[in-house]
């Protein structure tokens, strides 16, 4: 029957679009450039300028086609693509400045293109090292404070650690110093929000900065990011203060199963307009800046004073699960992160239990293992060790590895900025509040570098 | 993205705001000039605000969704209420298993 849906059901969709900020987040083309290949630099950086712009030249205007047709807001439409250092490795000469130079070459190359087709982003200007590191990935490392300091929608990441390799504690070591330049090298530190150091990482995540296309992704794939913190707040807000927390996931899993069927129905209208496969969609709970688009809002509707106190971590992993049960109802494609972020500036109940120091580094760390992602824009002090950098990447790193999750970690040191200094980035990226660390070293941890082995629980073979 | 069942294309129909006389009738004519058929209108006050929804089939439509939806605004606009058009396969999709 087509002429069931009831009116009730309609003003409830019509709220969410409206009132509550349902939008599908992100629609991401993935993009394999690895038939582009070449030992030759320029004759790479024509084949990939050539695929990136055929690919993905109608995506925008399609993209904005089902958005007006269908009424659901799509938000941001991004590529990403086979992470640089694969694409690069066989164009580099073994001179490491050289090389390093032509991976800033890359990143430039990238940022035009992704600009040409009107995307808001590019990501996968990055590699793997769980257990070792190639010359490739060391020098597009090595690369980053300028690569993603002098370009405006490229994004990087690297994977570092993993369930099967544990943590390579050299890499780790390395970055944290990285980090630091890449944040001096452009404006209030920009340009560390657009890297994210990995654990376990997936290779279908439409959402930004962490995109990359997997190596196990088929030739172009379109993934759909949705989100809607929105509309989970306001099911949580409406139940009656005194229902059990089992129901409460009863009403977070509808509600997600709903977001869930309009993404999907969207992603594979655009995939099919596009000629290109429908691969997976993300259901997370991603918020704004918008007021009422937070997830710290949704755990203070469950009934806590501020997000931050003593059963945060709890609220979130009910928030967690429901959302993924929901969605995994809704579609046989679910995939990507799936859950709830917790990006600190970017939400406003987040920022603002910082500022009120309910919300400190430690429970933040304590609420990743419960979590889809891990500690996400994160503000911090600009003369932050690197090797405490280091050591909070492998904190988080091993929550990931012995718990056999995706963990992340985006940590934006403000350079001139104390703890409890404010910083504004404006737009998405929000405000923030400098977050307060531990002023005791480990020095001496980090600087043993090596491997940190893979847990037990990765033996199953 | 030109689904049709039976020969038809349905999209529905939202106003939302006060009550007020006419509404129906303003909505209707700006549909009747477009060519689009009403299959089933309706409406009732819900947290103290006029909801009014109406099936439509727009497969003879002059325009397109991505048209309509704009033009359906200023409309809205117009007469002091908001008018929005989706089409019908959304509703399906998120609110039946």
């Amino acid at each position: 029957m087509t002429t069931t849906i009831s009116l009730d059901e309609v003003y409830e969709t019509y709220r969410m679009t409206e009132k509550e900020h349902f939008d599908i987040r992100a629609v991401t083309l993935g993009i394999n450039l690895l038939p582009c290949a070449a030992d030759d630099f320029a004759v790479l950086c024509r084949r990939v300028e050539k695929k990136l712009l055929s690919t993905a030249r109608q995506f925008v205007k399609r993209a904005e086609k089902i958005q007006s047709y269908y009424g659901i807001p799509i938000i941001n439409k991004r590529i990403t693509i086979t992470p640089a250092a694969v694409v690069l490795s066989g164009a580099l000469t073994g001179d490491a400045s050289r090389d390093r130079e032509r991976c800033v070459d890359f990143a430039r190359l990238l940022d035009r293109c992704a600009a040409e087709v009107g995307v808001d982003f590019l990501g996968g200007f990055g590699g793997f090292c769980e257990k070792g590191m190639t010359y490739a990935e060391q020098t597009l490392m090595e690369s980053l404070p300028a690569a993603l300091g002098q370009t405006a929608k490229v994004c990087g990441f690297f994977s570092l650690a993993s369930t099967k390799a544990g943590i390579n504690m050299r890499a780790v070591a390395k970055i944290g110093s990285i980090i630091l330049e890449l944040a001096r090298a452009s404006e209030d530190a920009i340009g560390a929000a657009k890297f994210v150091v990995f654990a376990n990482p997936v290779s279908d995540n439409p959402f930004m900065a962490g995109g990359f296309h997997g190596l196990q992704e088929a030739d172009n794939v379109i993934n759909v990011g949705i989100s809607g913190p929105g509309v989970v707040r306001r099911a949580v807000a409406g139940a009656p203060r005194d229902l059990p927390v089992d129901d409460l996931a009863e009403i977070i899993k509808k509600t997600a199963f709903k977001i869930t069927r309009a993404g999907e129905l969207i992603g594979r209208e655009l995939a099919r307009s596009l000629g290109v496969r429908f691969g997976s969609l993300d259901v997370s709970l991603a918020p704004t800046t918008a007021v009422g688009d937070s997830v710290g809002r949704i755990l203070e509707a469950m009934g806590l004073e501020r997000v931050g106190t003593h059963g945060s971590t709890a609220a979130l992993a009910l928030l967690t699960d429901a959302v993924k049960k929901g969605g995994m109802m809704a579609s046989s494609h679910i995939g990507g992160l799936s859950g709830a972020f917790i990006p600190v500036s970017e939400d406003v109940g987040l920022a603002e239990a910082v500022r009120a120091g309910t919300l400190t580094m430690d429970k933040l760390e304590a609420m990743t293992t419960v979590c889809s992602v891990g500690l996400d824009m994160i503000a911090i002090p600009g003369d932050t060790k690197t090797t405490t950098i280091a050591a909070i990447i492998a904190d988080e790193l091993a929550i990931g590895v012995m718990n056999n999750k995706t963990t992340a970690v985006r940590l934006i040191p403000v350079p001139g900025k104390q703890a409890g200094d404010h910083v504004s980035w404006g737009g998405l990226l929000g405000d923030a509040c400098i977050m307060p660390l531990h002023g005791e070293n480990s020095d001496y941890f980090i600087w043993r570098k090596g491997q940190l082995p893979a847990p037990t629980t990765s033996f199953r073979n | 993205m030109s689904e049709t069942r039976n020969g038809k294309n349905l999209a529905i129909v939202l106003v939302v705001g006060e009550d007020q006389t006419g509404i129906v009738a303003q909505v209707s004519d700006f549909l009747w000039k477009e060519n689009i058929n009403i299959e089933d209108i309706n409406q009732k006050i819900m947290q103290g605000v006029f909801v009014m929804t109406m099936l439509v089939d727009i497969s003879r439509a002059r325009s397109d969704l991505g048209v309509l939806g704009p033009k359906l605004e200023k409309l809205g606009e117009k007469i002091g209420l908001s008018i929005q058009i989706q089409h019908h396969r959304i509703f399906e999709v998120m609110h039946r298993v």
